[in-house]
C-alpha cells in the first residue's frame, strides 16, 4: 500500500475521493480491527480491575515456568518468549507476503505465507502443550486442613499463598479469578490466532489458483495481513499482563 | 472488487529498502522483546530475596509496559503501515484508541478502592488481615501424582 500510494499527508479532504485513500474493504478491516481492540481491552482491563482488588494474586514466574521435555526443571520464562519469538517472526513472514503481493510475485506470496501458516500452527500446538500441561499436572495444596492435590481449571487452582503445615510449606488456594481470565483471555486470543491461520490458509490457496493474478492486485493478501498483524499485537499485550507483570 | 480508488501500481524503486525497513522492525521487536524477558527474569530474582524492594519491582514493571507500548508501536505503524497511510485515517483510528487511558485509568483505581474497602472493614465487612506477598523457594517444585 504504502509504496502504491500517492502520500496526502496534510491536505484536508475536499470531496470527491476517498477521504481516507484506502479501498473499502481495508478501511473496515480497520474498523473491524479497532472494536476488536476494544473487545480486548475490556477482558484486559477486567482482568487488571480484579487483579487490584485482591490482596494476592499468583505468582506467575512459579506457575508458568515448565518447558516440554524439560521435566520439572524451573525455567520461568522461557516457554513463553518462545511462544512470543514464534509469534513475531510469523508476523515478518505475513509482512513479507504482502510485500511480495506489491510486486505481484506469486511464487513470492506462497512461500511467506506457507512459513506464516506453519508459525500459527507452531503457536497453536505450544499454547495446546501451555493448558494441558496447567490442566493436567497436580500440585500439593492445603484445603481446609486436608492436603489435595489440584490442577488449574477455571473454578479453582493450587496457586495461593504458602503456609506452614505439618513442618512444611503448603501452597493454598489460589484466587479464584485466575483461571477464568487465564483459559478465557489466551482462549479468546488462541481462537483469534486459530481463525487467521484459516483465513492464510483461504489466501494460499486463492494465491496457488492464480486468483489475485487475475485480479491485478493481492489486496486480499493485506486485510488477512492486517488481521493477522492485529493478533500479534494483542499477543504482546496479554504477553505483558499475564507473563511478565 | 469495483471501484478501488487506490492504484495498486507496482513501485519497484521502494522495494529494496522496504524490505530492508521490515527486518529492522523485526530485530528492534525482536531486541525489545528480549530486553523485556530481561527484566521479567530480574524481576524473578529480586522476588526471590529476603527483603524484596516493592518499589524496585514497580519500577522495572514499569519499564516492561513502556517497552510493549513500543513494541505496540512498530507492529502498528510497520508491519501494518498504519504510518504510511494518510493522516485522516491515522486520527480516525488513533483518536478513539485514547479511550483507553481513561479506561483504564478508571478501572484500575476502581479495583484498588474495592481492595481498600475490604481491608479496612467498610462498615459491615469483616476485617481481612493483609496477607503480605511471598515469594516462593525455587526447589518447592510442584509434584505430580
Amino acid at each position: 500500500m504504502e509504496t502504491a500510494l500517492t502520500r496526502t499527508k496534510s491536505q484536508l479532504w475536499s470531496g470527491g475521493k476517498s477521504p481516507y485513500n484506502v479501498s473499502y474493504g481495508k478501511l473496515m478491516m480497520w474498523f473491524f480491527l479497532m472494536s476488536d481492540s476494544f473487545t480486548f481491552g475490556a477482558f484486559l482491563i477486567s482482568y487488571g480491575s480484579i487483579r487490584f482488588s485482591l490482596n494476592n494474586w499468583v505468582d506467575h514466574n512459579y506457575v508458568f515456568n515448565k518447558f516440554p521435555l524439560t521435566g520439572e526443571a524451573n525455567l520461568p520464562l522461557a516457554f513463553v518468549s518462545l511462544m512470543t519469538f514464534i509469534l513475531i517472526f510469523s508476523s515478518v513472514t505475513m509482512v513479507l507476503a504482502v510485500h511480495e503481493g506489491h510486486k505481484m510475485n506469486k511464487k513470492g506470496v506462497e512461500k511467506w505465507m506457507i512459513l506464516t501458516i506453519l508459525g500459527g500452527l507452531a503457536f497453536l500446538t505450544c499454547q495446546a502443550w501451555e493448558w494441558t500441561h496447567l490442566i493436567t499436572s497436580r500440585h500439593k495444596v492445603l484445603v481446609d486442613g486436608v492436603i489435595q492435590y489440584w490442577g488449574t481449571t477455571t473454578s479453582h487452582n493450587p496457586w495461593g499463598p504458602h503456609v506452614m503445615f505439618n513442618g512444611e510449606m503448603v501452597a493454598t488456594p489460589g484466587p479464584v479469578a485466575f483461571g477464568g481470565y487465564f483459559f478465557g483471555i489466551t482462549g479468546f486470543h488462541g481462537f483469534h490466532v486459530f481463525s487467521g491461520v484459516v483465513i492464510n490458509l483461504v489466501m494460499l490457496i486463492k494465491t496457488k489458483i492464480g486468483d489475485f493474478q487475475k485480479r491485478g492486485h493481492y489486496e486480499m493478501i493485506e486485510k488477512a495481513g492486517l488481521y493477522w498483524h492485529f493478533v500479534d499485537l494483542v499477543w504482546v499485550f496479554v504477553f505483558l499482563c499475564f507473563y511478565l507483570i | 472488487m469495483s471501484a478501488v480508488t487506490t492504484t495498486h501500481a507496482i513501485d519497484h524503486s521502494h522495494g529494496e529498502a522496504q524490505v530492508k525497513r521490515i527486518w529492522k522492525a523485526f530485530w528492534i521487536l525482536l531486541i525489545l522483546t528480549i530486553i523485556e524477558l530481561g527484566l521479567g527474569l530480574s524481576i524473578y530474582y529480586i522476588d526471590l530475596e529476603a527483603n524484596p524492594s516493592e518499589t524496585l519491582i514497580l519500577f522495572l514493571k514499569g519499564v516492561i509496559t513502556i517497552l510493549t507500548l513500543a513494541k505496540a508501536f512498530y507492529i502498528i505503524s510497520i508491519f501494518m503501515h498504519l504510518g504510511d497511510e494518510v493522516r485522516n485515517l491515522i486520527m480516525s483510528l488513533g483518536i478513539p484508541a485514547l479511550l483507553f487511558i481513561w479506561f483504564i485509568f478508571t478501572f484500575l483505581y476502581e479495583g484498588n478502592s474495592y481492595r481498600n474497602l475490604r481491608n479496612t472493614d467498610a462498615g459491615s465487612r469483616p476485617y481481612i488481615e493483609k496477607v503480605q506477598h511471598q515469594p516462593v523457594p525455587a526447589m518447592k517444585e510442584g509434584e505430580k501424582n
